[in-house]
């Protein structure tokens, strides 16, 4: 992944999708034949494809990696060649090559490509799985398609044009004689392939596998408890590993008893490492730590429960979560640091308004905590390489950082990439790569590290805490004229941290003629990252309470406003593309179609006839090329929490579906991590050091939390865009605005139930 | 210390220290990995397996306190007529998201069917919250043990296109 790509995951363009990435002119195909007298599809790239997209600097590998193969019995194995980590690509690509191929789903079977340039860009994250591969991948399988029929037509020596596949058949229709794949595979691997950019692709009316309810490929693998997930990798002569790091970000060790640990039962070796920079800590690189090494993963972990390590003290005095809010609180009084964006005479139009507003929205620092814990397993081999197995979602960034930090050779990393448990975001960083690397070189054997659920949670790049003042001017209509945001976040290395940036282009910027967002920032010593739906997981519950807020003060309906301040359907200007991605333009009409959606499907209209003390909260919210209103219902307890009934989501990702059993799977998924970030999750900073340790003070929802999510989709006619983030955000804010509307009260700080989690709060 | 278990039916004869939580020795020795570990600290279940068909958290079961229990994991679940239906509910629901929990989720889904054959939503809640899944899968979880019951499941994705 180049540095473009790159940026699509940390800052997903928020004026974004569509006529996604056709494979270039120069990407390729070439045939071969297996040795079982098969075929082999293998896709080419240009030099210059690859260099942008392809993650390790590596040469293609030797080994052959088709993205189609067709054994003589028929059965066609497709590489995946993202890596799986529950947004379901393992299933999605394959299906959209064996659309066109034009083969039966259950002859089909999905492997997971290895690391290497000749894919292209391999990862997860930004939501662009769907809109960078959606043609490429059709376009690969009907080459495949057209070669079969080829070999068809040549076999039977009859013109191409009275020849057809289907269901990895090849038909000759005046004589009603047929062929399979296999068959033909020896064959078609004699024929040149066509130029990608040549072939026809279906008409989706025709659609056999696209658009239809496909369960994941692996599902019954994981149901059988099979070995699919880092953790679950065992390579021969393989010894566990643990690694203890500091508890507060860049501290070193000065010693350690080592000499004890060694002599504990089956620890093989112990040793202090040292990390690979100063800031290694902020970059998620290799830091300083305590590595120890035994025959089984629990003596290592007893073991290192009798660590007693000195580290160094901080440079700076210790940081905390009370100091930051009383830093922000401060900030706010005064002037901000640097203006980022300024419309029209902001001071001049309050001045005029018919209504003022101010309020002042805060959320917290995040976790990613996917439910498997960081591991991987590394071997490093007698002639300086090292093979890594790894829950990645970044693995070329993987490969970079080890080659790197140990000093070899980056095409001496090879990388298989594992089903991971969870992403979210926190695999798009590779420390846990880089650990089990050095632990594997230092140690000249394979071993398997994983870290304890603590050290996962005190060892993460976490979503950045975040505060906003803000205020607005109505006009005697309650439409808004004036809007200022003075945003405090968070800056590190002289830049703002990762993902705590607030874009210039964040509605309502460009709907309210005066308007300004200004920023002021603290400095941080806590590693931030990108999140699933970075940037948005936070601003959207700010930024769409606070116009819920507007409405009612400007006794609009809510919906009303929303619509009134997007105005007409239009297109707005198409920006420039980004990260291989044709940026499509904003459509206000696809905003205007998901809130009317919503408001229908979810009785909107109807709300005031709720009982008492029951509410309706509505957002919108677009991001990563989706557009996304959600309806919140909820009332509550008695003990004062908040009772969800029921939440509505309406969805607008284009004209096609893929495959809708993984698309009502993101949404519903997505909506209920939102539920439960507003509702209890929290992560606070005490001395320098992360607090919450566990699942018994980081509330993540359960069952008896988790109401019914019903979802739609608006089929518009756009390229069909990704849904691995967008349908997260709007629900944060629609549920405080549905406890506004229930109770009257207003939530300005998340999560919601800090003060009845029995957490710390702060 | 040696000691003899009972894993899916068969004998399997253990060389471990007394307080190696059961979850490593399956993992680790007995190459069993199907079982996950989440937390450690019995709040998450994705370590759950059946003693004598109650599920435990083996995150937190010393090997020496296993005795005579006959563990069920998810390796062998399926040979039971209610894991065998559950799993089958699960495919055809396309429960699953990253798959991490679903293995303590079968589990514990298996255990409440064989006791309580049709359970209520509040069943379900009472007999699931102790299993977190982080990708949320909980509707189609609800729905998949109902079917499982062949209870009517009230599909959870409204499937009508606009
Ligand atoms: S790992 Fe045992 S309950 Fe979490
Ligand atoms: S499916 Fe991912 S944790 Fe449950």
């Amino acid at each position: 992944m180049n540095s473009d790509d790159a940026s699509l995951l940390r800052d997903p363009p928020r004026s974004a999708p569509s006529p996604p990435a056709r494979l270039s002119r120069r990407a390729f195909l070439t045939a071969s034949v297996t040795a079982g007298g098969g075929l082999l599809l293998t896709l080419h790239l240009p030099a210059a494809a690859r260099a942008a997209g392809a993650p390790a600097g590596r040469p293609a590998s030797a080994e052959i990696n088709p993205f189609i193969s067709i054994a003589p019995d028929g059965i066609v194995t497709i590489m995946a060649k993202n890596p799986e980590i529950g947004q379901g690509m393992k299933t999605t690509l394959p299906m959209l090559i064996a659309e066109e191929l034009d083969v039966e789903w259950k002859n089909v079977r999905a492997k997971q490509a290895m690391l290497d340039p000749i894919y292209g860009p391999q990862f997860a994250g930004g939501s662009v799985g769907t809109p960078l591969n959606w043609i490429p991948m059709q376009q690969v399988g009907a080459a495949g398609r057209q070669m079969l029929i080829e070999a068809a037509a040549r076999t039977w020596n009859v013109p191409l044009a009275e020849c057809d596949a289907a269901k990895g058949l090849v038909r000759h229709r005046p004589s009603g004689r047929a062929l399979p794949y296999g068959t033909l595979a020896r064959k078609a691997a004699a024929l040149t392939p066509p130029e990608l950019d040549s072939v026809t692709l279906k008409n989706p009316r025709d659609y056999t596998i696209i658009g239809k309810f496909t369960g994941g490929v692996d599902s019954a693998r994981v149901l059988d408890g099979d070995r699919l997930f880092g953790i679950d990798v065992i390579v021969p002569e393989m010894s566990y590993a643990v690694y203890e790091k500091a508890p507060v970000f860049g501290g070193r060790v000065v010693r350690a008893n080592i000499e004890e640990i060694r002599a504990l039962p089956g620890v093989r070796a112990a040793f202090i490492a040292r990390g690979s920079a100063p800031d290694a800590a902020i970059e998620m690189g290799l830091v300083d730590g305590v590595a120890i090494v035994a025959d089984r993963w629990w003596d290592a972990e007893k073991a290192r429960r009798k660590l007693r390590v000195e580290w160094t003290a901080q440079h700076r005095p210790r940081q905390s979560t009370q100091a930051f809010e009383q830093e922000a609180a401060r900030l706010m009084q005064g002037a901000a640091h640097s203006i980022l964006r300024r419309d029209g005479d902001v001071d001049a139009a309050l001045a005029r308004a018919a209504k003022v507003l101010k309020a002042s929205y805060s959320y917290p620092f995040l976790a990613h905590a996917t439910l498997e814990p960081q591991n991987c397993t590394a071997h490093a081999k007698p002639d300086g390489s090292v093979e890594i197995w790894a829950p990645t979602q970044n693995p070329g960034a993987g490969a970079r950082l080890v080659a790197r930090t140990l000093g070899i050779d980056p095409g001496k990393v090879k990388v298989h990439m594992t089903r991971a448990g969870g992403g979210f975001g926190r695999r798009l960083q590779s420390d846990f790569m880089v650990e089990a690397a050095m632990i594997a070189q230092r140690t000249g054997r394979a071993v398997k590290l994983l870290w304890d659920r603590t050290q996962d949670f005190h060892h993460d790049a976490y979503r950045p805490a975040g505060f906003h003042a803000f205020t607005a001017g109505l006009a005697a209509s309650g439409k808004p004229v004036a809007f200022r945001d003075h945003f405090v976040t968070f800056a590190q290395n002289g830049r703002v941290a990762s993902s705590a940036n607030l874009p210039r282009d964040h509605f309502p910027a460009g709907y309210v003629p005066s308007l300004e967002f200004s920023q002021s920032l603290i400095q941080l010593d806590v590693p931030t990252g990108p999140m699933r739906n970075p940037g948005g997981n936070a601003l959207a519950f700010a930024f769409e309470s606070f116009i819920d807020e507007l409405a009612h003060a400007g006794g609009l309906d809510p919906l009303a406003l929303r619509l009134d301040l997007y105005g007409p359907p239009r297109v707005l200007p198409t920006p420039p593309s980004q990260g291989g991605l044709r940026i499509p333009p904003f459509d206000t009409g696809r905003v205007r179609g998901v809130l009317e959606l919503v408001a229908r499907k979810s009785g909107w209209s109807r709300r005031t006839a709720l009982p008492a003390g029951t509410g309706m909260g509505l957002a919108f919210y677009y991001s990563h090329f989706g557009y996304v209103a959600e309806v919140v219902k909820a009332s509550v307890n008695p003990d004062g929490t908040p009772r969800v009934h029921k939440i509505w989501a309406a969805v607008d990702i284009g004209r096609q579906i893929v495959n809708p059993a993984g698309a009502y799977n993101q949404v519903q998924g997505a909506v209920l991590d939102g539920l439960g970030q507003a509702l209890h999750l929290l992560i606070t900073v005490e001395n320098g050091r992360i607090v919450q340790g566990n699942f018994d003070t980081y509330h993540l929802l359960r069952m008896d939390e988790a109401p019914p999510v019903e979802v739609h989709f608006l089929l518009s006619d756009n390229e069909p865009t990704g849904l691995g983030e967008p349908a997260l955000p709007p629900v944060l804010p629609a549920l405080c605005n549905a406890l506004f509307a229930a109770t009257g009260t207003r939530i300005r700080s998340l999560p919601i139930n800090r003060l009845h989690s029995h957490g710390t709060t702060t | 210390m040696r000691y003899t278990i009972r894993v899916n039916g068969r004998r399997r004869v253990v060389e471990s220290d007394a307080d190696t939580p059961l979850l490593w020795v399956l993992r680790d020795d007995l190459r069993l990995t199907g079982t996950k570990f989440g937390c450690g600290i019995a709040y998450c279940g994705a370590c759950t397996v059946h003693l004598d068909g109650v599920p435990a958290r083996a995150c937190v079961t010393p090997i020496s306190a296993v005795g005579t229990a006959a563990i069920v994991t998810i390796e062998g679940i399926g040979r039971s007529e209610w894991g065998r239906r559950v799993k089958s509910a699960w495919l055809d629901l396309d429960v699953m998201q990253c798959g991490y929990c679903q293995a303590g989720q079968v589990m514990s889904a298996t255990a409440l069917l064989a006791k309580n054959p049709r359970p209520t939503d509040a069943d379900i809640d009472e007999a699931m919250s102790n299993n977190i899944c982080r990708c949320c899968t909980y509707t189609r979880i609800r729905a998949a043990i109902k079917r499982a019951a062949g209870l009517p499941a009230g599909d959870t994705r409204e499937a009508d296109h606009e």
